[in-house]
């Protein structure tokens, strides 16, 4: 899976919580949950959506790991190898 | 024969419109069935039947707007279902007057069409500017009003909106508030959710959320005095419905309540708050999820501020407000430490309680938040 393939299903869940935001604006360094704000309870459904279509498993302590969209595409990335 | 009226499901709620019957004479109904839908400022409402029986004529048409309290049908006991009873029938505005006569128009000039007209239609003489002579209010200046005061006109948000203000600015006309607030260490709470959640599947998991709210509910069984509505009077209730604030992403609140949240296991409360949450978003709520509520909490959640003072969602007479969770400098038997804590704030109605009491509750949600693994 490529980063770019990543991202667009990042954007699409994030989009599906947050239907009035434009996720492919985020720079990699923004925060996702402060930037679109989510809150706790969507971010939670984002979470699930990502772990069930890109079959990782999140665990809650991993996810101060992934505040920002640098630091999810990389964690993703890490979980599933991506595509040379 | 039991009186089925339209209820009110919201302090600011005037009047609804029935958008459709779910159910016909003659139908067999029971306790928590859906009956109608009504559009209300809230969007379009699921109302509820309170006892079992048979449904008797349907006394509203579809697409009138009705005011809260009017006569809609009867629910009948199967003898007089059998015994073919026909409930006498009221017209809307009979109906309505019965429960709420209209003020008395006295100094204001107006044809009688005109007053016919802003009676059935609800509007109030004394808003209308007259163009007839020496300024009487005609059937024209009425019916621009009307189009003025269509509901539909407004977009969904302002109608919200606009539910939101009614609502606040009742509150804070007619009820004194008074505020408390504590800081509670949720190390504890923080960390037996986490070993919980590591056997949990994700869908499962918990949120600190459940804890306050389970935390909050017990808290109404120990200080009763808060889980309750100010009637002329304050009066307990028997059930804890925890009204949870959820706000739209346009803008705006909905409150739904988690009924009996205190006989609910924080599992139970998760599945509770994942089915309303998305409805609470989608406008799509039961009628049972908004009038019965006994105390709103509202949670900022992680990364807020650190406190929020609510306002009185009335006839309640408390609201809770918990602020983020954050890392602070927490002193205890002498050592300083950093623990993540949490500010919980109590703004309460003073006609039906004291600081006293006010204190013996916070007190109470911080011991329940100081032992996670009773929640």
């Amino acid at each position: 899976m490529t980063e770019d393939q990543i991202k667009s299903v990042v954007f699409r869940l994030l989009k599906t919580v947050a239907p009035d935001t434009d996720p492919t604006q985020l720079k990699p360094g923004d925060n996702i949950r402060q930037s679109l704000s989510i809150d706790s309870f969507d971010y939670l459904q984002f979470i699930v959506g990502l772990d069930k279509e890109l079959g990782i498993q999140t665990p809650e302590e991993d996810y101060g790991k992934i505040g920002t969209l640098k630091e999810l595409v990389e964690y993703v990335s890490s979980r599933r190898p991506l595509a040379k | 024969m039991i009186p089925y009226q339209m209820p009110s499901l919201g302090a600011d709620m005037e009047s609804g419109f029935l958008r459709e019957w779910k159910v016909k004479p003659g139908d067999t109904v029971k306790r928590g069935d859906i009956i109608a839908e009504v559009e209300t400022q809230k969007g379009i409402i699921d109302i509820e039947v309170f006892d079992d029986g048979i449904i008797g004529e349907l006394l509203i048409k579809v697409d009138d707007k009705v005011p809260v309290g009017t006569l809609m049908t009867h629910i009948l006991t199967k003898d007089e279902a059998a015994a073919g009873i026909k409930p006498e029938k009221l017209t809307v505005q009979q109906a309505a007057t019965a429960v709420s006569p209209p003020p008395v128009q006295r100094h204001i000039k107006a044809s009688p069409l005109a007053r016919k007209i802003a009676e059935e239609k609800g509007i109030d003489l004394a808003s209308v500017k007259g163009t007839g002579p020496d300024g009487a209010i005609t059937r024209e200046d009425v019916e621009r009003t009307t189009q003025k005061t269509v509901p539909a006109e407004r977009s969904v948000s302002e109608n919200v909106r606009m539910a939101v203000a009614a609502a606040m600015s009742k509150s804070n006309r007619e009820i004194p508030h008074y505020y408390l607030d504590t800081t509670v260490d949720m190390t504890k709470s923080l960390t037996w959710m986490a070993e919980a959640n590591k056997k949990l599947p994700l869908q499962e998991r918990l949120l600190p959320v459940v804890l306050i709210l389970k935390a909050a509910a017990l808290a109404c069984r120990e200080v009763p005095d808060l889980n309750a509505w100010w009637e002329n009077g304050p009066v307990k209730k028997d059930h804890v419905n925890i009204g949870f604030v959820v706000s739209l992403r346009s803008g705006g609140l909905m409150v739904p309540s988690i009924n009996d949240a205190d006989q609910k296991s924080l599992a139970q409360l998760m599945v509770a708050l994942n089915d309303v949450i998305p409805r609470a978003r989608a406008m799509k709520l039961k009628s049972s999820e908004l009038v019965q509520t006994t105390l709103t909490v509202t949670s900022l959640g992680e990364g807020a501020v650190e406190s929020v003072y609510g306002v009185i969602y009335p006839p309640q007479v408390a609201i809770l407000g918990f602020g983020g969770i954050h890392e602070a400098p927490w002193a205890e038997n002498g050592m300083l430490d950093v623990r993540k804590v949490m500010t919980i704030t109590l703004a309460a109605d003073h006609r039906a309680t004291d600081g006293q009491t006010g204190n013996r509750f916070l007190l109470a949600i911080n011991k329940n938040l100081q032992q996670p693994e009773k929640l």
